[in-house]
């Protein structure tokens, strides 16, 4: 056998096999969709809405999906960034409002990145202050840092509600990210582009950062076998911190994303979120950052075709989704090989 | 006890005294006593469960010991981090080999390689010693055979330079043309005077590589002394391990 071939080989038993499946599962959802919906523009209008949709998750998802593989812990409280960076990066926003008035798009997305930098700025603090006084003395126990961290979600829903007050707060989107884009037939609305945009380079710099940087191949080797990264000398706790508090970051990032789709912010858009982010790492492979791609665009996508042929489906849509998956793939599309 | 002979008489480079391991409620290590000389390749040997891996992993501090002394260089190591023992040179090759199945070859070199680039020369010379690495250099480590794997485990514990090497048997499950090779390899390594403590269940390698040996049981060390002596006396090699050796050539 030639020595490329033995390469190729390699590689597709090495997970491109199961990459490949994903990717055909999309587009085979995709084309359904299309047989199903029957017209051209409508299709695409939903397509780009569940791939937006998609992208948001698939940003607040990443995180946790690294925290898991990283150190086996169970973060429930993942959602209180979520609810955290939306209410930091609307009062950010709220306080740019003649900059979200303008009609200059850049103007208005020098607003929505001021929003969402410090957003996630504020979240990625907060978010080692919780590893450190939340997570840490529970490594190793599943159940208690279940409980634990779904207190601290609540502990901080409430603390939400002392300093923003209990009433839903309306974001209207920046002046120039209203509306939509007609070419025809076909609906492209504006900030749904803008998030796939933002998704598709989160995407880029995190897969950057994982295969080109020594810290980002630490954290694929952790989420493999953390004792072995320990034993070649690297601190695994320092690398995980790390990791929560980025983790909690784009968290944050993710809550401004989907407070600007939604229009309106609640204490506890966190926890409801976080049906469909524990879905998408589900499908995704714990652990796996490509899997959390890939799981957050089929549902994504799922829901919003559903939402349109079938209305009454759309809930329960995801969840059978991951039921269906899990019977074909019991650890997820790409599932890390655990190594310890 | 057989000391008395010079290879037993050399500084030790490590040394365990008393030292008891407790994992949840089993209480694993009962007191091992052992010293590893410099420059030396030392087996340890003993039936399933005697404690083999428990002692490797104590000395890499992957499991702390509850009583006892481990000192490395004359320097204690109870209580340090794992990280901090690998930075003090101490490289391990794990039962389960450790490799990173979704890192390719050169990945999972590149971080053993922590102090910068990989030493070119050093690297030329495991490319010689283990082709297959070359060959699959851009590869995922997870699609390398088992023997492979082995090859890559201890590669990758030797790119970076250490004192010791705590190497878990390295030839399980493996055909015996790699085992051939793993041996080739490891008397490369011990003739640059590498310093070296083997967990082993092939006598035929044991045999062939060693030059001091340990024996296990139940937690404790049983028998210290020279490999030859061990190889050669059948009677002895029965009472300590169960069996003879020749039962594995």
């Amino acid at each position: 056998m030639s020595g490329s071939l033995q390469t190729v080989l390699a590689r597709l038993r090495g997970g491109d096999g199961a990459r490949r499946s994903g990717l055909l599962l999309i587009a085979a959802l995709m084309l359904l969709a299309l047989a199903g919906v029957g017209s051209v523009p409508t299709w695409i209008t939903l397509t780009l809405a569940g791939l937006a949709m998609g992208m948001m998750v698939f940003i607040m998802a990443s995180g946790l999906t690294l925290v898991f593989g990283l150190m086996d812990v169970l973060n429930f409280g993942h959602g209180a960034f979520i609810s955290l960076g939306a209410f930091v990066g609307v009062s950010v926003m709220a306080a740019l409002g003649p900059w979200m008035e303008s009609a200059s798009l850049a103007v208005n997305l020098a607003a929505v990145l001021a929003g969402a930098i410090i957003g996630m700025v504020v979240t990625g603090l907060f978010g080692y202050v919780f590893e450190r006084l939340v997570v840490m003395p529970v490594y190793g126990n599943h159940l208690k840092q279940i409980l634990i961290t779904m207190g601290g979600l609540i502990v901080v829903e409430q603390l939400i509600y002392v300093v923003w007050g209990p009433d839903a707060i309306p974001i209207p989107r920046p002046e120039t990210l209203k509306g939509a884009l007609t070419f025809g037939d076909v609906v492209l609305e504006k900030y749904r582009l803008l998030a796939v945009a933002v998704g598709l380079t989160i995407f880029a710099v995190m897969t950057g950062v994982l295969t080109r940087t020594k810290i980002g191949l630490l954290v694929r080797a952790g989420v493999e076998n953390s004792e072995m990264v320990e034993s070649l000398g690297y601190p695994i706790t320092r690398l995980f911190i790390a990791v929560f508090i980025a983790g909690s970051a784009l968290a944050g990032l993710g809550g401004v994303m989907w407070g600007l789709y939604e229009e309106v912010i609640t204490a506890h858009m966190g926890m409801s979120v976080m049906v469909m982010v524990f879905i998408v790492v589900i499908i995704g492979g714990l652990g796996s950052v490509e899997g959390c791609f890939l799981g957050a665009l089929l549902v994504g996508l799922m829901n919003n075709y559903v939402a349109y042929l079938a209305p009454k489906m759309a809930l329960g849509s995801s969840i059978l989704l991951m039921v269906a998956i899990l019977m074909w793939r019991p650890e997820g599309l790409l599932p890390v090989a655990k190594g310890r | 006890m057989s000391d008395g002979n010079s290879p037993m008489q050399r500084p030790p480079l490590l040394s365990l005294s008393g030292v008891h391991t407790h994992i949840g409620q089993y209480h694993i290590l009962q007191g091992v006593d052992l010293d590893i000389p410099e420059g030396q390749l030392t087996m340890l040997l003993g039936r399933n469960g005697a404690g083999k891996t428990t002692t490797m992993r104590t000395i890499m501090g992957l499991w702390q010991a509850s009583r006892g002394e481990i000192r490395f260089g004359g320097e204690p190591l109870n209580g340090v981090a794992t990280p901090d023992i690998a930075r003090r040179g101490i490289s391990y090759v794990p039962e389960n080999m450790g490799i990173f199945g979704a890192l390719t070859v050169q990945e999972n070199m590149h971080l053993a390689a922590r102090s910068g680039p990989m030493d070119t020369a050093r690297l030329d010379w495991l490319f010689e010693v283990f082709p297959a690495l070359k060959k699959f250099w851009k590869s995922p480590a997870g699609s390398l055979s088992g023997g492979q794997k082995q090859m890559l485990a201890i590669a990758r514990a030797v790119i970076e330079p250490s004192r010791l090497l705590l190497i878990d048997e390295p030839t399980k499950g493996l055909a015996p043309a790699i085992v051939s090779a793993l041996t080739s390899a490891i008397l490369q390594l011990k003739s640059f005077g590498a310093t070296i403590l083997m967990v082993e269940q092939n006598f035929a390698m044991a045999r062939a590589v060693g030059d001091t040996v340990a024996v296990m049981d139940d937690g404790r060390i049983v028998h210290r002394g020279l490999m030859a002596d061990l190889a050669a006396d059948k009677a002895l090699q029965e009472r300590l391990l169960g069996l003879s050796m020749d039962m594995h050539q």
